[in-house]
């Protein structure tokens, strides 16, 4: 059953694909359009091609002119039916090893290398914690890959795009599942690439095409660390599967690994470098600058990857290596300390900004951080649990803004918006209830895990535990605040919107707005049913083992005084207040605010100027360097010495030698007369 | 004095030293460089018939009416050369003579 | 033994110094006679050492025939001795050189020749058996033949190489091609003409 869960994404990914080529085959028989262009009748594609780029002169999605893709509506219906069979799947496995009698098993698949000492397999681990990933995964996976029938109903690519979906679900699948380190690297690259696939979607566009690099480069650097800790990992361990390092661990304590005449400390370099891995793939503070770029595609992957998925990745893994982690606090105190900075820090920034999809990334990047506190003060299940509940409510906001956008034809700036409620009230009210969620209203999903995670925070005995709580308490009353703003600015009001957009508002079709009606109902209930489990009494029966806290915190944390978990829920109020007033009430303090405090306003719209620090310290440095290197390196020093160098020189050498063949016969006979006297005279005075 | 095989030898020396520089020398007539070679055959006969006379062998005389007859062929040959460059080229000045210029 | 000394720096002086005029006479035309002179002289020695034959032969062929087929070319061939000696001067440093290391090297062998013991003696004239003529003949036909017919050889290869390189076939000169007329295909036939009657 887990192969099928792990294997029928990839099945349906493959089928797309070969869908997808054999109708761009069909396109462009035997070739690229520009070789069409002097035909009389050039083929429909680049003609529409171009009416696309016109079209995407803001952050418009192409509204392509084109016919629909060959095979578009088989390439739909398979992969989504496939996932929705590893959806139903999960869950099943979700109950029975959660719940029933079924425990943690692994099943191997084949053996993938084995050299020296080192021995890679391809296998299935199934524990609690997989399990849960599984449901996020597919159950979000499903939802999005149906969504997305509607949402991209007049994309030409679709084919594509659907084959791209169920390939990032498979390697998000394969990483869940993973039973060694190398397994799970694979799936981590493997959502890279699908995640550069798929923001670079729309590829005819510059933008597109740069935020996709920007993505996976920013990941490569997180990657490189990650994979400096496998290798750092096998060093140790002298294996890279889950069960011998976990059953080892405890021997590798006080190791030393001894560079350049330091010694430090050996799981903690560890954990630290591991944890890179996590902050590129995750968006943590410092390696956070593609998320933002990342909405450049289309929203059903904005809500899949960057929200569910990929971007809980990291999460997973610091979870997955939970022994590891626990037994280096300096690694879980800089795991606190980056995830509450990132928490404040996005949640700053996105207090000013204006682009719908852009608020609610860098909500999704706070609680990203929310996460990692959770799981650096040693209280992994609590990261956990706001994973399984983030994923429903942020998919749900993701795939909203998605109807929004749809409705008001591709506008994405909130400031052209306003007064929708009564337009697209079956939409409003979804929002509505993915902002209750995010922002804790009581016994709503997002109530119990954040304030499990505060009340951890406050609890634990990590370095930067305290730092850790302050700082979500306060992020808390931004998250209330934007995402109520977001609500107010969009839906209530008056119009912004030119009248010809308002006549257009309609609302969604079925197909988009049942995914919709899922996710709320997951993002209103799975708080109250789940929290026990996660947390509560039967908590370690349902772990039973795949995690390994540190002792004594999520008892300590049940046992916070009353203000501890009251706080949360006054910042709450305080924000949605705040909103109310800013955006109904007194629409203007906004913008008197703003110019009061230009500074300020700029520095934080401006993402704290990050992206033009990191211009100015490593993308000049890099362009000046491969400049230097092609220039210099290449075309002075290997050109001028090899090629180039040595014909020049043959040359030279050979006009000069020329010379001697002057065509006088008294020269030539000269030269005898030389060779004769000197050969003489060798012959006399030789030895 | 008593003139001996040096003195005869020596006289040799100075005509070969002779032809051998007149032959870059000059510049204007190839016929020059031909009689010049004369000169150098001429000093190798008188080298071959002094030895040969000094030392009583007659083999030496054999040896230099070869000789001879060789340096006769040859200025023969020499001079037809000559007679049909000039022909094709019109002037036997040496430094017109660089066709084989490289 | 006086006069045999005196004739030899005589004919070695005259020798010497014709063939620096060879070598720097501006006309060619004296360059020839100079050379001719040369040859005389050298003739000269070739007698006072005893190789009386090789002398007379000298002057035949040298002189009668090279030396007068130097002569022909010269006239024939119209050349200009109007031109300067230039560039005479660039070659004299190397060349001096060049000579000068000749010169000394043939010296120092003679030189070291000179103090073996063989070497002073006064030139040997071979006692007469036999003249030098028939001495040589005594030997030339019997033990060095095969010189002799390679010297022959010789001969022949320039006769022929000098023809072929200087031979002109004037136009409307007619001569006979054997082949052709051999090869004639049959057209012709041959007819008893009667005397007095003539081909009709």
């Amino acid at each position: 059953m887990y192969q099928a869960i792990v294997f029928l994404p990839l099945l349906g990914a493959i089928i797309a694909g070969l869908i997808a080529i054999a109708g761009a085959h069909q396109r462009h028989p035997g070739g690229e359009p520009g070789e069409h262009g002097d035909d009389g009748h050039a083929p429909a594609e680049p003609h529409a091609l171009a009416v696309a780029e016109e079209d995407d002169e803001d952050d418009k999605h192409a509204h392509s002119h084109a016919p629909a893709a060959v095979g578009a509506r088989p390439a739909e219906l398979i992969t989504s039916g496939f996932l929705v069979i590893s959806a139903i799947l999960s869950w099943i496995a979700f109950f029975s090893v959660g719940f029933g009698t079924e425990k943690a098993a692994r099943y191997p698949i084949l053996n993938w290398f084995s050299s020296g000492t080192l021995s890679v397999d391809w296998a299935l681990r199934v524990d609690t914690l997989t399990v849960v990933m599984l449901v996020v995964v597919t159950t979000v996976s499903a939802l999005v890959h149906i969504y997305s029938i509607g949402y991209m109903a007049h994309d030409p690519y679709r084919p594509r795009f659907f084959a791209y979906l169920s390939m990032f679900t498979f390697a998000m699948l394969a990483l869940v599942t993973a039973d060694n380190l190398v397994q799970l690297f694979f799936g981590w690259e493997g959502v890279g690439l699908a995640s550069y696939l798929l923001i670079g979607f729309w590829y005819l566009r510059p933008s597109a095409n740069a935020a996709a690099i920007k993505a996976f480069i920013v990941n490569r650097i997180g990657d490189f660390g990650f994979a400096l800790g496998i290798f750092a990992v096998f060093h140790l361990f002298n294996s890279v599967e889950y069960e011998t390092i976990f059953a080892n661990a405890q021997t590798i304590v006080a190791q030393k690994l001894h560079f350049l005449s330091w010694d430090f400390d050996a799981l903690t370099v560890v954990c630290l470098l591991l944890f890179m891995g996590a902050m590129g793939k995750s968006a943590q503070f410092l390696l956070h600058t593609w998320l933002p770029d990342a909405m450049e595609g289309p929203t059903p992957v904005s809500a899949l990857i960057h929200a569910a998925t990929m971007v809980t990745a990291g999460v997973f893994m610091v979870a997955r290596l939970s022994p590891l982690f626990s037994l280096s606090p300096v690694a879980l105190g800089f795991v606190v300390f980056i995830g509450a900075t990132t928490a404040f820090f996005a949640a700053t920034v996105g207090l000013v900004q204006n682009d719908i999809k852009r608020v609610i990334a860098y909500s999704t990047c706070s609680q990203l951080g929310y996460m990692f506190v959770g799981l650096g003060v040693g209280a992994y299940q609590t990261g956990m649990f706001h994973l399984f509940t983030h994923a429903f409510f942020k998919a749900l906001l993701f795939l909203g803004a998605g109807s929004v956008i749809h409705a008001v034809s591709d506008e994405q700036d909130m400031r052209k918006m306003g007064g929708l409620r009564t337009h697209i009230p079956v939409t409003y009210w979804m929002m509505v209830i993915g902002t209750l969620a995010l922002t804790g209203f009581p016994l709503t999903a997002g109530f119990f895990s954040k304030d499990a995670i505060i009340e951890a925070a406050y609890a634990g005995t990590v370095p930067f535990a305290g730092y850790g709580f302050v700082l979500t308490v306060v992020a808390a009353l931004m998250t209330s605040f934007y995402s109520w703003r977001l609500i107010y600015m969009t839906f209530h009001g008056r119009p912004n919107a030119s009248p010809e957009v308002m006549k257009h508002v309609h609302e969604s079709p079925l197909v988009m707005l049942v995914p919709l009606g899922v996710l709320a109902a997951g993002s209103i209930f799975a708080g109250l049913l789940f929290e026990g489990t996660f947390l509560g009494e039967e908590s370690a029966d349902f772990w039973s083992g795949s995690l390994k806290a540190l002792d004594g915190v999520l008892e300590a944390m049940h046992h916070a005084p009353f203000w501890v978990s009251a706080l949360p829920a006054i910042g709450m109020a305080v924000g949605w207040l705040t909103a109310y007033y800013f955006y109904v009430r007194a629409p203007e303090v906004p913008r008197q605010l703003a110019e009061r405090h230009d500074w300020l306003y700029r520095f934080l719209l401006n993402k704290w100027y990050f992206d033009e620090l990191y211009d100015i310290l490593f993308v000049r440095s890099a362009k000046w360097l491969g400049r230097f290197l092609w220039n210099q390196g290449d075309g002075w020093l290997i050109d001028g010495f090899g090629p180039d160098g040595v014909s020049a020189w043959v040359i030279d050498v050979t006009n000069r030698v020329v010379r001697l063949q002057t065509g006088y016969l008294y020269h030539y006979a000269f030269a005898m007369l030389i060779g004769v006297a000197a050969l003489v005279t060798y012959i006399m005075f030789a030895p | 004095m008593i003139v001996g095989l040096s003195h005869y030898l020596t006289v040799a020396a100075i005509l070969f030293t002779l032809g051998i520089f007149g032959i870059f020398i000059n510049r204007k007539n190839v016929i020059v460089i031909l009689m010049s070679v004369e000169l150098i055959l001429l000093a190798v006969n008188l080298n071959l018939v002094a030895f040969s006379s000094f030392l009583g062998d007659l083999v030496g005389q054999v040896y230099a009416l070869v000789v001879l007859t060789v340096a006769a062929a040859e200025a023969a040959i020499g001079l037809a050369i000559v007679v049909a460059f000039y022909r094709n080229r019109g002037s036997i000045a040496v430094e017109d003579i660089n066709m084989m210029k490289g | 033994m006086i006069i045999s000394a005196i004739f030899f720096y005589l004919f070695s002086a005259v020798t010497i110094g014709s063939g620096m005029m060879v070598i720097g006479s501006r006309n060619p035309v004296h360059s020839v006679l100079f050379l001719i002179l040369a040859f005389v002289n050298s003739a000269g020695l070739f007698m006072l050492l005893g190789a009386e034959f090789l002398a007379m032969i000298l002057v035949v062929v040298y002189v009668g025939a090279v030396a007068v087929l130097f002569l022909f070319v010269v006239m024939m061939l119209d050349v200009d001795f109007v031109q300067l000696r230039q560039g005479f001067l660039s070659y004299l440093p190397i060349g001096a050189v060049i000579g000068v290391v000749l010169l000394a090297e043939l010296i120092v062998v003679l030189g070291g020749w000179y103090f073996a013991p063989t070497a002073t003696a006064a030139p040997v004239v071979p006692l007469a058996a036999a003249s030098n003529t028939a001495a040589l003949g005594n030997i030339l036909y019997t033990r060095y033949v095969l010189f002799f017919q390679a010297a022959g050889f010789i001969l022949l290869v320039a006769m022929i190489g000098a023809i072929v390189l200087t031979l002109r076939h004037k136009a409307g000169v007619k001569r006979q091609s054997i082949a052709v007329q051999v090869a004639r295909p049959a057209i012709i036939d041959i007819r008893k003409v009667e005397p007095g009657k003539g081909l009709t």
